[in-house]
């Protein structure tokens, strides 16, 4: 690793990133200057952004130790209906402000430890089992959308105290509140796992899970943290998305899934591991609404955007993929020597 | 007793499967018995056509020990498109050249998942979810988000032609379409290749160590990229037949059925990492996915937990195998 921060920061993924960033900005300007640029455009997209970019937060965090998680959207959609139903069941719109914000607080709470148990599921399926990543996610996403629906039996929960539209669409000191949840979040993550040894471990597992082993790292609790923690980023993002909605639904939001993999391998995260830096999704997350944003005011329908960001990212993993398997080839290098 | 059936009969994938079909199909009988039918066997065998086939492509993928989950928007793409050409240029075009585009143009935009994956050397998994969305993102953009009920009628023919029909005592009506002959045909070319040639042999071999397969001299670009042509061209096969067999082609259809699919290729005990996969066991994971979700509320399950049994049974059948592997591996250890 120490290898990588010493080489050039031209070379960087994060260095292109804000290349993309910033082009794409300045492009969207130039296109339609009166809209792209007005405050009424930055602060909408200040709104839209935190929900998928704390996705692509918890699929980073995955990422990094080699995984991938699939279940990021179902466990969002899963809290955010029990938090719905318990808004729905025990407060009401005519309740007093602080009755419902009491009912608030404690609906976060449930959404939050469910948002912990469901990571921690992965966790033990991926640990304890030995599942493959992909399949643990996969199954247990289906199981967590599941629940959601037949909770729902498919349809939106709606009907909450006016307080729950705070969280995605009210603003704090002029900034809007799912953004400073964002800041927030990103720069915890990013102290996570620069500057902690739980971070180290992580990279250390992802560069390498069987040096890691031999270095006496306990990898099954570290990967069940790290489930625990993609699970309540997740669940956040769940409670973002039902306050902006105002509603929860069991398939809200499932075009995020391809969005938040999209975002965090544009963003330079490893996807075989080991490899990540936060400001490089956080550069990401930003190039992808001022893209999705511009293409929007140009009248562009959703599909071609699809296209776009898919495109998008197989051009940047053509251009990324020759960095990793330099990378890889380092960090297999030391075992076969010895 | 045990001398019967095969070394490690009973800890495989494809009996627990198997059991769990039986127990399903038992349980079903119990509680109605009009589901032990014809009817029923028809009705399961029509839906599992374009399942099957789709099936018998992902596990050729896992085989190899990579992942596509763009071969639903490869089966919609070339569904639709085919069906525009047909309709513009000659609408009376015979149902089979029809379906040779349909092929053609499976195994095209397969070719470009594999130039991806075999030329660049790209994760498997993150091409395809990438090209899933280009295929889509261009088909609805570029060539049409309409869905078109007015197909060829020599495609409408071919969902009419059948097998076997006709009225059971008890007056209900089955039918076998000959689409079931494609999805006969499909297993039996991929057996054949998996089985009796050296390319099927490669393919298993890339599965399991890529560079292995690589030192004993088998070209393992060249094989990567026939692997995403040939699913390619089962997607384009079973997109036409879908359009074929619901008359319409709708090319907001198939994309998000790619997860119940690799669900029922896993079921079936292929492995994700490669180098293990059987026809038997796609087929009977097939059977127990179409099973789930047609008939899950004659066992007494709503059909909203349909979602939450596909991903038990994910979780548990591949969790025991994989359960059994790691424990296998620390005694040895």
């Amino acid at each position: 690793m120490k290898n990588h921060n010493n080489s050039n920061i031209l070379e960087s993924p994060e260095f292109r990133m804000a290349i993309i960033a910033i082009s794409v900005f300045v492009l969207m300007s130039l296109l339609s200057p009166e809209r792209f640029l007005s405050s009424q455009n930055i602060i909408s997209m200040a709104f839209q952004f935190p929900e998928f970019a704390i996705l692509a937060l918890a699929m980073t965090i995955v990422m990094l130790t080699g995984g991938i998680d699939l279940s990021v959207v179902g466990i969002s959609n899963f809290t955010a209906v029990v938090a719905a139903i318990i808004l729905t069941q025990f407060a009401s719109p005519d309740m007093s402000l602080q009755a419902s914000i009491l009912w608030y607080g404690g609906a976060i709470f449930a959404a939050l430890i469910l948002g912990a148990v469901c990571g921690y599921t992965n966790g033990i399926l991926v640990a304890y089992l030995g599942l493959p990543p992909i399949l643990a996610t996969l199954g247990s996403g289906l199981v967590f959308t599941g629940f959601a629906v037949a909770l729902t039996g498919g349809s939106a929960v709606m009907g909450f105290p006016e307080v729950v539209a705070w969280l995605g669409n009210e603003r704090l000191l002029g900034i809007p509140v799912p953004l400073i949840i964002f800041i927030v979040l990103a720069f915890g993550l990013h102290i996570l796992l620069s500057r902690t040894s739980f971070g180290l471990k992580i990279t250390m597992y992802g560069a390498n899970p069987l040096a890691a082993f031999f270095a006496a790292i306990d990898i099954n609790r570290m990967l069940i943290k790290v489930y625990v923690v993609s699970g309540m980023l997740s669940a956040i993002a769940g409670l973002v998305i039902m306050s902006r909605a105002n509603s929860a639904k069991a398939d809200y939001g499932s075009s995020y899934l391809l969005l938040a993999i999209l975002i965090a391998v544009l963003g330079g995260v490893n996807p075989y591991g080991g490899y990540g830096k936060i400001i490089g999704v956080v550069l990401a997350v930003l190039s992808m609404q001022f893209l999705s944003s511009g293409l929007n005011m140009l009248q562009v329908s959703n599909f071609a955007r699809e296209l776009i960001w898919g495109s998008l990212l197989i051009i940047v993993m053509i251009i990324n993929s020759t960095n990793w398997i330099k990378q890889k080839k380092n960090a297999i290098k030391p075992i076969k020597s010895s | 007793m045990k001398n019967w059936f095969p070394k490690g009969f009973f800890s495989r994938n494809e009996t627990l499967v198997a059991v769990v079909i039986i127990g399903f199909c038992i349980i079903a009988t119990i509680s109605d018995p009009l589901f032990f039918s014809v009817t029923t066997l028809s009705d399961l065998l029509r839906a599992s056509i374009v399942m099957g086939i789709l099936a018998v492509a992902v596990m050729l993928v896992l085989v190899s020990g990579g992942i596509d989950v763009s071969f639903t928007a490869i089966a919609v793409f070339a569904m639709y498109s085919s069906t525009l050409i047909a309709l513009s240029i000659w609408p009376e075009m015979p149902w089979y050249i029809i379906f040779a585009i349909s092929i053609s143009i499976g195994a095209a935009l397969g070719a470009i998942n594999g130039i991806l994956i075999a030329g660049f050397g790209l994760p498997t998994l993150i091409v395809t979810l990438g090209t899933l969305s280009i295929f889509r993102g261009f088909l609805l953009t570029f060539i049409g988000s309409e869905r078109i009920s007015a197909l060829p009628p020599e495609m409408r023919e071919f969902s009419r032609m059948m097998i076997a029909r006709g009225t059971t005592e008890s007056g209900n009506f089955y039918s076998l379409p000959w689409a079931f002959a494609a999805l006969i045909l499909v297993i039996a070319l991929t057996w054949f290749i998996l089985q009796k040639t050296m390319l099927g042999r490669a393919i298993f071999a890339i599965g399991g160590s890529h560079e292995s397969a690589r030192r004993i001299g088998i070209n393992v670009k060249a094989t990567q990229f026939f692997i995403y042509v040939y699913v390619g061209m089962l997607a384009g096969l079973a997109g036409i037949i879908f359009g074929s067999m619901g008359r319409m082609a709708d090319p907001f259809s198939l994309v998000g059925w790619e997860l119940s699919v690799i669900a029922a290729v896993v079921l079936g005990g292929a492995r994700l990492i490669g180098g293990y996969g059987t026809l038997t066991g796609t087929l009977l994971g097939v059977a127990l996915i179409v099973l789930v979700q047609n008939s899950l509320i004659v066992i007494g399950i709503p059909s909203t937990w349909q979602s939450v049994t596909i991903g038990v049974l994910i979780l548990v059948g591949t969790g025991l195998p994989a359960y059994q592997a790691k424990r296998a591996a620390a005694k040895s250890a």
